[in-house]
């Protein structure tokens, strides 16, 4: 459908806000005591965050949460039974406040979870959910969008896109149906939109993806992995704060008779992530996990998935306890 | 609340309370029926988990009991373990866990008498606090309502 | 600091050492851990209040060891963590060189682990400042409002084990909360979960806990978990009068006991 452009004032703001919570869940950014963003349900207006740059986690809980059922499971002596999950219980969500690297994320996803088979989990989720995402009117070294092919204003994955204007109102752009049903279930709240250009944060553009991914094609057997993870201590911070890493990890649990089987994110920057029943461990050492983090989102991704798997959103490097900075390796890594 | 029934598991080792508790039972006495006993080899191998995995299960309370300092069977399980028992009930006391439902004792094979009246202390205590709610409701929280799906 | 990199530059040129675990500027303007393998880029080397974190981790990393020799540059806890791994039998100590670094940021004259421990006893051994007024704060609830506090802060773990492989101290192969047969820790990050991990993490750190932070710094989602350790650290000097990483013989405080350890509770 096509882009509309309306102008939403900032009191109207509170008010979408209001309807919207009405009706359904809202995901939104909170500002906690110690500074940190975390995105919280249907936290009260007055505590949504709108000046932050990134959240500590990405949004993609709301999609991929970090601990979700598959089904469960009663295992008597004779006979066991299985209950599916009630996918339709999945509540009607509205992402609010999400800027455009974390909402391009859910495609990146969708490249995942949908590349053969669907997954049933996450694509409910994704079509329960409507992303209200707002433009970038600020940024941080750590941030590279421009370089992964995405901007500070990109609408990618929001149904509604909001930019500010210098005045504190912003214009909206409505992007989808889903967009467009919310615009037509308010429309007192949007008026016509003024012919001025919102406020938006310039990125400065560090590397070209399409030549890292040209240089990853011949770099696996590089010194560049050993040399420059040596530093990396091996967590799961990177992967866990990612909008779009997805490795999830498929455990049972039980509890007398009953029991239950769920899927948690899993990071393969851990030792154990690939390690064989045999004691065989084809990455045995912390560079070839490195190595491995880079080449999935930078070369296998594009190949087979047909997308990139960053947005450049910078969690891993501002997360990082050891300072690993993913765009200057890549910045690196386009030259060597 | 009246109805309440405590489920108090009672981890000893072998050598000591476990043939005392034998004793409180072949000297006919009786005590709270409340208690299940796990028996190890020496209170050396109850290891903390053990106690953590007691309460996800939904006891309300527990005993560790085994032989007093110097009559362990193996010299110094006892020892070991008496150390591993203070750094628990110190960082149990600092998360907030209350380390009321966990009685610590010492039980030789020849204390049949003071067996009954540990578990009979331990089960009156834990009736008059009560189920322990806060623990089981730690372990049924799932992640944020909004995304659960159980 | 031009102490620190002369001193570097010396070691790898003699080749006393392979590689110099020392700290370098990022261009963020972050301080990071650095390994120098060329005496020509010694000066990038850097030591400032930048400086934060534990080196101590890597002596007990595989490619890390690989390189060869190591000097490594050491504040108060680093020092205090090559004791406990000393201690423990993970490093020897002929085998490093410590650039010893003084609260005053002077390059100190450590020639072996024998003047290292000298330094050792001379230093404030408690826990930081800013840590003792959170624990004396935490101290003061009440159990009900400790357990409140604590579930505020485990809702937010994610399990990224980031405070665990920060940590000099846990550089076990399989970490207990890894090992499935039984499965000791729930896997999920929910509530129940995440406590019982950190729970264990604290335990397992009990009297061998030198009171860096490094846990509680490198947590991704801010769980101030170093409290857990340290609180420990302080009791374990309350009831054994023992401060982890003071000699490089220490014996390990859960495995070892005294006829007449001290206790109000057992009865």
């Amino acid at each position: 459908m096509e882009t509309t452009r309306k102008l939403i004032r900032k009191q109207s703001l509170e008010k979408l806000y209001a309807h919207l919570s009405g009706s359904r869940k809202i995901y939104a950014p909170v500002t906690a005591a110690n500074k940190q963003v975390d995105y919280k349900y249907n936290p009260p207006y007055a505590e949504v965050a709108s000046d932050h740059i990134r959240s500590t986690l990405s949004v993609k809980n709301i999609v991929f949460p970090k601990v979700e059922n598959l089904f469960l499971f009663t295992n008597n002596r004779t006979e066991s039974t299985i209950t599916d999950i009630e996918l339709f219980k999945i509540p009607e969500v509205v992402l609010w406040g999400a800027h455009p690297c974390d909402t391009a994320a859910f495609d990146v996803l969708r490249s995942i979870f949908c590349w053969d088979t669907k997954d049933e989990f996450f694509s409910q989720r994704v079509e329960k959910l409507t992303v209200i995402g707002f433009a970038c009117h600020k940024s941080d070294d750590y941030c590279f969008c421009t370089s992964t092919g995405l901007s500070p204003d990109s609408s990618k994955g929001s149904d509604i896109l909001l930019s500010r204007l210098q005045n504190g109102d912003y214009v909206a752009d409505i992007i989808t149906e889903k967009g467009n049903a919310i615009l037509d279930s308010c429309p007192g709240l949007f008026e016509a939109a003024p012919d001025e250009k919102p406020v938006i944060t310039e990125v400065k553009v560090k590397f070209s993806h399409e030549q890292v991914t040209a240089k990853l094609a011949n770099a696996f057997e590089h010194p560049f992995w050993i040399e420059n993870s040596l530093r990396c201590i091996g967590c799961g911070a990177c992967a866990y704060v990612c909008p779009t890493c997805a490795c999830f990890d498929i455990q049972d649990e039980t509890k007398g008779k009953n029991g239950k089987r769920y899927r948690s994110w899993d990071s393969c920057g851990f030792g154990l992530f690939t390690l064989h029943t045999s004691g065989h461990n084809p990455r045995q050492v912390q560079s070839q996990r490195w190595r491995q983090r880079i080449m999935h989102k930078f070369s296998y991704m594009p190949d087979r998935n047909e997308s990139l798997g960053c947005v450049g959103c910078g969690r891993c490097s501002s997360g990082c306890p050891v300072d690993m900075n993913i765009s200057e390796q890549l910045e690196a890594l386009q030259n060597i | 609340m009246s109805d309440f029934e405590p489920k108090v598991v009672a981890f000893v080792c072998n050598w000591c309370t476990y043939a005392g508790a034998d004793l409180t039972g072949t000297s006919r006495i009786k005590y709270a029926s409340n208690v299940k006993i796990i028996r190890f080899p020496c209170t050396g191998r109850i290891d903390f988990m053990l106690l953590l995995k007691a309460f996800a299960n939904g006891a309300d309370g527990i005993i560790v009991s085994g032989c007093h300092p110097n009559d362990c069977h193996y010299t110094s399980g006892n020892f070991h373990a008496k150390r591993r028992w203070i750094m628990f009930k110190e960082l149990m006391d600092f998360m907030g866990i209350d380390m009321n439902r966990i009685t610590f004792s010492w039980v030789s094979a020849a204390e049949g008498a003071r067996w009954a009246d540990v578990v009979n202390s331990t089960v009156t205590r834990i009736r008059e606090l009560g189920p322990y709610v806060s623990y089981k409701e730690l372990v049924n929280k799932s992640v944020e309502e909004e995304v659960k799906n159980d | 600091m031009t102490n620190l990199i002369n001193r570097a530059k010396e070691l790898l040129e003699n080749g006393t050492v392979k590689v110099v675990i020392g700290y370098e500027a990022g261009p963020t303007g972050l301080a990071r851990p650095a390994f120098i393998t060329d005496p020509a880029k010694a000066g990038k080397l850097i030591y400032d209040d930048r400086c934060v974190q534990n080196l101590a981790v890597y002596l007990t990393k595989a490619e890390v060891k690989n390189l060869g020799k190591m000097a490594i540059v050491s504040t108060l806890p680093v020092m205090r963590s090559i004791m406990m791994l000393i201690s423990e039998h993970q490093v020897m100590g002929d085998n490093i060189v410590v650039l010893g670094i003084s609260t005053e940021k002077e390059l100190l004259d450590i020639a072996d682990i024998g003047v290292m421990k000298g330094y050792i006893e001379k230093c404030d051994l408690r826990n930081p400042e800013k840590d003792r007024e959170t624990l004396a704060m935490l101290n003061a609830l009440t159990p009900a409002e400790r357990f409140a506090w604590w579930q505020k802060e485990m809702e937010k773990c994610i399990k990224c084990y980031a405070c665990r492989q920060a940590c000099p101290m846990c550089y076990c192969i399989r970490c207990t909360v890894e090992v499935n047969q039984p499965q000791w820790i729930p896997v999920q990050a929910n509530p129940h979960g995440s406590t019982e991990w950190h729970i264990l993490r604290a335990m397992h750190l009990a009297g061998r806990c030198i009171s860096c932070g490094e846990c509680g710094r490198a947590c991704p989602v801010g769980i101030p978990c170093h409290l857990l350790t340290m609180q420990l650290a302080d009791q374990v000097n309350n009831y054994f009068h023992v401060h982890a990483g003071t000699s490089d013989n220490m014996t390990s405080v859960l495995s070892t006991y005294e006829p007449n350890d001290k206790e109000s509770f057992i009865i």
